[in-house]
């Protein structure tokens, strides 16, 4: 059932008293103070009919996947398969057997680096990421490289947090193989050209992998519109459960890429003389799957469109522009990520005051912010500081909270002035 | 007075505050007021890397009396790291060893110390035991 937004309040067509009422954390108390959760970028909060879904199948339909004859089997084999199907139109991928489903962004980018590394990568080819990557889509390429003696490279960030792309032109050569790209920064906010980069990379011949776990959940994903050959995502910071995520692959790359892991469920048949593999995108599910996790997965995805994508697009940046302007009023406030195209999350730093010291303080006042490198450590170097606070909004935030949060900045100001 | 009644006084000091606000903002006056420690000190040779805030620690013996001197980069740590040298310097190894510092749960600061806070502090306590465990062995030896 869609639900129908008829009335635009200031031009945002979000009920935010209804999205509200959806996430039952958010009317949580604090240390005896309104919870203001600002941390969805590490984790968002979940509707109650997420909640509901987990408890609905393990109440009623809880029995493993693709295994049984019996009745129970065949209801949660269906309902895992139906959630693929839900995150195929959401993606606007072509089959489903392009959707596979993993434990999260981590494990599809790991995925990818294993499979597709042992199919396409030799001594001596290039990989490039961007120096703006969260460290898991850093390591598992370095930890390729080392296997295979390939060369990782760094496109750039500029001042304002986006990439430099004329670097990029000049990095990128008939060596390179595979590009991993952040769809939008966890640290900076920044929304990188994908479809830019993906034609870069395809005039030579290179593999496209766009790590989507801070894209996914602010904006309209069409992998064919994209052109990337990989998009990964979790399915925690799109208001589903944790441990459940999903690598998109093309079809025709997919195919031809070696099995990653070995188990049940992958395979065709078995013999000591060889073993043959099952279809996509079985092929790549090995074991029992989070199918709990991937129906409730389905669930987070029906209540997003239910929003509408457009519509939590628009709040969300209407948000980012009145959170912008008010924070910046705040006399020695530095903002780092200050992309023309930013998802709405704000990291900032007050002169002279430890990111850590500010975030104690707004915790105390019912403020959940991040503090830290982010796993963002060499975009963190490379802006020269130790670590940052970084407030991520969603659709579930409000004006209020923003100037909660303005008002708590200038308490902590005071405190360590 | 002995470590466990340090550890009683302060205590005694925190109990006056029953606002997180003002314990916040004695711990910010304690850290603004700890002597830093010697920039040749801030290397990473005494450095204790938290994920958030870093914290250096150093200990030397002085007629028989292990005195530590710590910094950290974020003023609540120091704050914390303040209280910590007030109980713990100037102990032989010996005392150091045979204490448990039980203060900093008493006066509401637990959450500090949690190891996912990665403040440096929990891993600046085992230093502060490892100092007195190596000067101990010192003595002994």
């Amino acid at each position: 059932m869609r639900l129908v937004f008829a009335t635009k309040i200031n031009n945002v067509s979000i009920d935010i008293n209804k999205v509200r009422a959806d996430f039952p954390i958010l009317s949580q108390k604090i240390y005896g103070k309104d919870l203001i959760y600002l941390d969805s970028g590490a984790t968002a909060q979940k509707p109650q009919c997420v909640i509901d879904a987990e408890t609905e199948m393990y109440t009623h339909w809880n029995s493993n996947i693709h295994r049984g004859v019996h009745f129970l089997s065949n209801q949660s084999t269906d309902r895992y398969e139906k959630s693929r199907t839900i995150i195929k139109d959401f993606l606007n991928a072509k089959s489903e057997k392009e959707v596979i489903f993993t434990s999260g962004t981590t494990a599809s980018i790991n995925l990818v680096a294993h499979s597709l590394g042992d199919f396409c990568i030799e001594k001596g080819d290039e990989i490039i990421v961007t120096e703006m990557e969260h460290h898991s889509n850093i390591v598992p390429w370095q930890l390729l490289c080392q296997r295979k003696g390939a060369v990782l490279k760094v496109i750039p960030v500029t001042d304002c947090g986006e990439l430099n792309i004329d670097a990029f032109k000049s990095i990128i050569s008939e060596r390179t193989k595979i590009v991993s790209v952040a769809h939008v920064s966890n640290t900076l906010g920044t929304i990188n050209p994908i479809n830019e980069i993906a034609q870069i990379v395809h005039n030579y011949n290179a593999y496209f992998v766009v790590d989507g776990a801070q894209g996914v959940q602010h904006g309209k994903v069409d992998v064919q519109a994209m052109d990337c050959d990989f998009y990964a995502f979790s399915g925690h910071k799109l208001y589903a459960p944790t441990g459940i995520g999903v690598l998109y692959g093309k079809e025709e790359i997919l195919e031809q890429m070696p099995p990653y892991m070995g188990g049940g469920d992958m395979i065709k048949e078995v013999s000591f003389n060889g073993t043959t593999f099952a279809e996509l995108p079985l092929k790549f599910e090995a074991g029992t799957s989070n199918y709990v996790g991937a129906y409730a997965l389905g669930e987070a995805i029906n209540y997003v469109n239910s929003v509408g994508v457009d519509n939590i697009e628009e709040y969300e940046q209407d948000l980012l522009k009145y959170a912008t302007n008010k924070l910046s009023t705040i006399d020695g406030l530095k903002i780092y990520g200050t992309a023309k195209n930013k998802v709405c999350t704000i990291s900032f730093l007050l002169d002279g005051i430890h990111h850590y010291d500010t975030g104690m303080i707004l915790d105390k006042l019912g403020i959940a912010v991040r503090t830290g490198h982010h796993c963002t450590q060499p975009l963190t170097e490379r802006f020269n500081i130790d670590g940052i606070v970084r407030a991520s909004f969603t659709f579930y935030n409000t004006k209020a909270e923003v100037d909660a949060l303005y008002d708590g900045l200038l308490k902590v100001k005071q405190m360590f002035s | 007075m002995n470590i466990n009644e340090i550890q009683e006084e302060i205590i005694e000091e925190f109990s006056i505050y029953d606002d997180w606000m003002d314990k916040y903002n004695y711990l910010i006056e304690l850290g603004k007021n700890l002597k830093t420690i010697d920039t040749t000190h801030k290397t990473d040779e005494y450095i204790i890397k938290g994920c958030q805030s870093k914290v250096w620690i150093d200990a030397e013996l002085v007629d028989g009396k292990i005195i530590y001197a710590a910094d950290s980069d974020a003023i609540i740590t120091k704050g914390i790291i303040a209280l910590l040298l007030r109980v713990v310097s100037n102990n032989t190894p010996q005392e150091i060893l045979d204490n448990d510092l039980f203060f900093i749960e008493q006066i509401g600061l637990k959450e500090n110390l949690s190891p996912t806070r990665a403040n440096g502090l929990l891993a600046m306590i085992k230093q502060i035991r490892l100092f007195a465990l190596a000067y101990q062995a010192k003595l002994n030896a």
